[in-house]
């Protein structure tokens, strides 16, 4: 066993607990024992709900799965920043080295109108869906199977293509925004398309209907504060959003 | 039509509308200068800006319709976007917005009682204690209004607090015009952050200078 194991921390976690969409929600303190620094924070709560279980109680509902930050889910804002606030890192991949012994953890759901909490800090976040199947798709022709190099894109299309591509669509720039908006996942999404020859039979319609889906499912405006950008575990530029500005005026003469 | 809907259409409503402030702001500095070389200097100035009042009227009408325009999809922005996120954090930490981003509604509403006020006191001349004369030229004397006005301590401390208000509402607005226009990209978002923050300042610096001088009897009747 290495010598750092042996130094467990005990924390006190304030936890938002809600049992269901339309019940009341409250923080509720909880001790978190014997936690080890190599543990993520997921496994972190993984215990305090085992424990939970052993005394009887409800355990505290958490959205995850991948667990290796991939998949977007696991959806919870720590100490008052989405996924935690280390740079460019789900909560998933979050470990208990960045806390101290004796620490206070405040941990919340996503919070948007968009996003509406099904229990504990598991939000429903199926409107970014909605936007996507306004448009998040590309034409393309049915029968054999194309060669592999048939459509050329340039090295630079496809490294922009793959930056915006790398959106994992976790809600943290909502839960980040002031404004609850969804411009940076929804830029993300039109920018990859965008870039790419195979997105531009629909790139008009594309950009104004995903900005429509948006603000239909209840998100709000951008209004350039940048907060998503800096909360994105993916990194997300908000250059992607100007990209999107940019289409849009280029579809309103379309 | 699109752009009055959308909500990127909206923000690029008020990025053009904004856009037209700024220049104004920025002629209307450049002609308050006048003021710095005397007498002669301004009145010669105000005298040859209304010598062609048709185009003033159109001036006139352009600023006031993009003010209306920028106010009237600011409030409704604004709004929207506050019934989306009603529910708060019980802990925030902020990252990247500023006190400035944050309140630009109440800078901007606040700068909308100033225009009114500006425009009451030194266009439509309706405040009292205004003085309304002529100069030696015949000409309408501005020089005299204004350090009349301006060696008055209250009224220099108004004017220039709203130049403060300027400045935080331009340091956010002007990498917000250039980023809503789509002209920004990873080497720019920063550049045009510091920019907006430099070229709000020379403005709330020029603008303060006017009543400082006057102020410190660098300017006198
Ligand atoms: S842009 Fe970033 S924060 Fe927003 S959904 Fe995509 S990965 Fe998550
Ligand atoms: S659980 Fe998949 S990204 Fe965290």
């Amino acid at each position: 066993m290495s010598a750092h194991n042996a130094q467990t921390m005990t924390l006190t976690l304030h936890v938002w607990r809600q049992a269901g969409p339309n019940e009341p929600g409250r923080l509720e303190q909880y001790e978190a024992k014997n936690v080890s620094p190599d543990q993520s924070f997921l496994e972190m709560l993984d215990e305090v709900n085992e424990e939970l279980i052993k005394a009887g109680k409800d355990p505290i509902a958490f959205d995850h799965d991948c667990r290796e930050g991939i998949c977007g889910m696991c959806s919870q804002v720590i100490n008052g920043v989405p996924h935690g606030g280390q740079e460019r890192t789900t909560v998933c991949q979050l470990h208990m080295r960045t806390f101290k012994n004796g620490d206070s953890i405040y941990i919340e759901p996503w919070r948007a109108v968009a996003f509406p909490v099904q229990k504990d800090l598991i939000v429903d976040r199926s409107n970014l869906e909605k936007i996507m199947q306004a448009g998040g798709y590309t034409s393309a022709h049915t029968g054999g199977v194309a060669d592999g190099n048939a459509i050329l894109i340039s090295k630079i299309a496809a490294d922009y293509a793959m930056d915006a591509a790398e959106c994992i669509g976790c809600g943290a720039c909502v839960a980040a925004c002031p404004n609850g908006s969804a411009m940076l996942y929804t830029s993300a999404k039109v920018a990859q398309l965008a870039a790419l020859p195979q997105g531009q039979v629909e790139a008009a319609a594309r950009v104004t209907a995903m900005a429509d889906a948006l603000t239909e499912a209840g998100f709000g405006n951008c209004s350039n504060h940048y907060e998503c950008q800096a909360a994105c575990p993916k990194g997300i530029s908000v250059k992607f959003i100007a990209r999107l500005n940019r289409e849009f005026q280029k579809a309103l003469f379309k | 039509m699109r752009i009055f809907e959308s909500s990127v259409g909206r923000k690029i409503l008020m990025s053009i509308t904004g856009q037209l402030m700024i220049i104004f702001v920025i002629v209307h500095l450049i002609g308050n200068s006048s003021i710095l070389f005397g007498r002669g200097g301004i009145n010669a100035y105000a005298e040859h800006l209304h010598a062609l009042p048709p185009l003033v009227w159109i001036a006139r009408i352009v600023m006031l319709s993009a003010i209306g325009v920028h106010i009237l999809y600011g409030v409704i922005v604004t709004l929207q976007n506050r019934a989306a996120n009603p529910t708060g954090y019980a802990v925030k930490r902020q990252l990247k917005a500023s006190f400035a981003s944050e309140n630009m509604i109440w800078t901007g509403l606040l700068l909308a009682a100033f225009i009114v006020y500006h425009l009451l006191h030194f266009t439509a001349r309706l405040l009292p204690g205004v003085v309304q004369s002529v100069d030696q030229l015949n000409r309408f004397d501005v020089y005299r209004m204004v350090v009349t006005a301006f060696s008055n301590g209250l009224v220099a401390l108004v004017y220039a607090l709203a130049m403060v208000v300027l400045f935080l509402h331009l340091s956010h607005g002007i990498p917000s015009f250039l980023q809503t226009m789509g002209w920004n990209n990873d080497k720019t978002i920063p550049t045009f952050g510091t920019a907006g923050k430099v070229i709000s300042a020379v403005l709330m610096v020029g603008y303060v200078l006017i009543p400082v001088v006057i102020l410190t009897g660098l300017l006198t009747l």
